[in-house]
């Protein structure tokens, strides 16, 4: 576990780069926006059950439900979002193709400034209510317990 | 007497808008490379060059704290602070300079009210009434003031067409009803209430009446000699003045007969650790050095406003809120919040199928800003069923030309998104 976590390039950093090259073809706001509202359409919904209070992410203008699943035997988290704003379903496409089946430790420790350099560095301001902060703060609160509990396990 | 349409008031010539919008730096600007089309009036006004000059006339030549210094330019500056109270007297038709207390804005202004004349008057089980449209603001400082004392408030039902419900109202002051307060112009739905009606119910009963003019006095004439109200409360910034300034008209008898909110330097007769004594209204009411800059500056917001002349104002506003109402309506899937038969400045809707935010974004990358969410009012929301809204609100300077070009990138957002 420690050697896949203190490699060169991690799955994260190779996504980050791929969603990188993406949005270098646009070179205004409007075609990032409708990149990401395209990215939103395509988004597989979350079912209706799991649209529960509990898998609510406060701080956003929209409503986003958040769902996580651990792996154990692979030490792995998956996450399936959705929102019912088109273009925080497009964030959360960005957001599950960065972060889902990634290994908790190293969601925990990412930073996530691709979104600046692809120009939504606006979009993170605290307190702006686009829900991208609030989501990305809970995707790493989730993974840091989880984290933790590896770290435990294998020490123990 | 009507309070909305003064007789006194002389009919005004039509309103020339472009030498208006001249007055304004900010709406020759561009957004995202198209012209900046402002539709947040009521979220807060754009300011005209006179504010934006007297703010800096005053700090490069008459800038020093007031009502502390004998030298000429604390004296002057004091003398400037002054006059726009007494400026804010002749807005209101208020019948004292004293009963004109400077406060941040009008959110503040409640919460002064809340504390040093509610409180002290509550006890368990009493209600404070306000209606289903109030802003958070008229709603929040009276559930903390509430909470400590376990009285509640009380909030009166509002119509399908987003009217208040008068009989119901009426119905809801009751014996322990120890305070009404309710909005001149809801900040969502638009609605103009009829506040002389209301305030005279509540009179009527003996109950102490607020009113939240934070909606109204940027767009109809409002004279508090027609409106037997007790306290009001509004803010400069959305009356095209600075922000971070608001005012609180309370009647004399009632200010004087009440405690000093906050402490601090201003607001004290004499000081000892033995006790302090408090200085005379309004100055009682205002610890602490203010926003002299934005106090001073605010004369020349209600000079902007009294020069066009509010009932001009009022006639070009409700030319261009009908227009907004026919071109929004021709947008798929558009529903217009309430039907109201008086409205000023502000159109909500939705979009069937539509994310307000995702609304709001797209007609930011075509320069047109406008508000999306709750607008601070999420029982009005929740009443609705409704979780958001957008809302385009407008000012003076707006034209035709803008409602159009609001219909028509949100007729291409619609074919986008749907």
């Amino acid at each position: 576990m420690v050697s896949r976590a203190m490699a060169g390039t991690s799955p994260i950093r190779e996504e980050e780069a791929r969603i990188r090259e993406e949005f270098a073809l646009f070179d205004d706001p409007r075609g990032r926006l409708e990149y990401i509202i395209e990215l939103g359409k395509g988004l597989p919904p979350l079912e209706e059950s799991a649209r529960t209070e509990a898998n609510r992410v406060r701080g956003c203008q929209s409503q986003v439900w958040l769902v996580a699943d651990y792996d154990p035997a692979s030490d792995r988290l998956s996450f399936r979002a959705d929102s019912d704003a088109l273009i925080v379903r497009g964030l959360i496409a960005l957001l599950l193709r960065l972060y889902s089946g990634r290994h908790p430790a190293e969601i925990a420790s990412h930073e996530p400034e691709v979104f600046e350099d692809i120009g939504l560095s606006r979009l993170l301001t605290p307190g702006r209510q686009n829900g991208l902060w609030s989501m990305i703060r809970r995707i790493r609160e989730i993974a840091s317990v989880y984290a933790g509990r590896a770290a435990a396990v294998s020490a123990g | 007497m009507n309070a909305l349409q003064p007789a006194a008031i002389a009919t005004t010539g039509s309103l020339d808008v472009e030498a208006v919008r001249a007055q304004f730096p900010i709406l020759a600007t561009r957004v995202h490379g198209r012209p900046l089309v402002y539709l947040d009036s009521a979220a807060s006004a754009q300011k005209p060059q006179r504010v934006i000059d007297a703010l800096t006339r005053f700090y490069e030549r008459d800038y020093a704290n007031i009502h502390r210094g004998v030298y000429e330019l604390s004296q002057r500056a004091s003398e400037l602070h002054d006059r726009t109270r007494r400026r804010v007297q002749a807005f209101l038709g208020a019948a004292d300079w004293r009963e004109i207390v400077f406060v941040r804005n009008a959110t503040e202004g409640i919460n002064l009210v809340a504390y040093a004349f509610l409180l002290p008057r509550l006890a368990a089980g009493d209600e404070i009434l306000v209606t289903e449209m109030e802003h958070h603001a008229n709603i929040v400082p009276w559930q903390l003031v509430a909470s400590r004392t376990g009285a509640r408030v009380v909030p009166a039902p509002i119509t399908p067409t987003g009217e208040v419900d008068l009989d119901a109202f009426a119905e809801r002051i009751g014996p322990r009803t120890k305070l009404v307060a309710f909005t001149w112009v809801s900040n969502v739905l638009g609605t103009v209430n009829p506040v002389a009606d209301m305030v005279a119910l509540a009179r009527r009963r003996g109950v102490p009446v607020l009113v939240d003019a934070a909606q109204a006095v940027q767009h109809f004439p409002v004279d508090l000699r027609a409106l037997d109200a007790d306290f009001l409360v509004f803010s400069m910034h959305k009356l095209y003045g600075p922000s971070g300034v608001g005012v609180l008209w309370g009647r004399a008898e009632l200010l004087e007969a009440m405690p000093p909110w906050q402490g601090g330097g201003d607001m004290i007769e004499r000081v000892s650790f033995a006790g302090t004594t408090f200085n005379d209204i309004p100055f009682r009411f205002e610890a602490g050095t203010p926003d002299i800059a934005g106090i001073v500056a605010s004369a020349e917001a209600i000079g902007f406003v009294e020069d066009l002349g509010l009932e001009a104002i009022a006639r070009h506003e409700g030319e261009l809120l009908a227009h907004a109402e026919a071109a929004l309506a021709g947008v798929p899937g558009l529903r217009i919040l309430g039907s109201p038969r008086r409205r000023a400045s502000v159109l909500a809707f939705t979009i069937d199928g539509v994310h307000p935010q995702d609304i709001g974004m797209l007609l930011d990358l075509d320069g047109i800003a406008i508000r999306t969410g709750h607008h601070c009012a999420m029982p009005l929301h929740a009443r609705l069923g409704l979780a958001a809204s957008a809302r385009m609100s407008i000012g003076v300077y707006n034209t035709h030309a803008e409602i159009d070009a609001l219909a028509t990138s949100l007729r291409r957002i619609v074919g986008m998104l749907r």
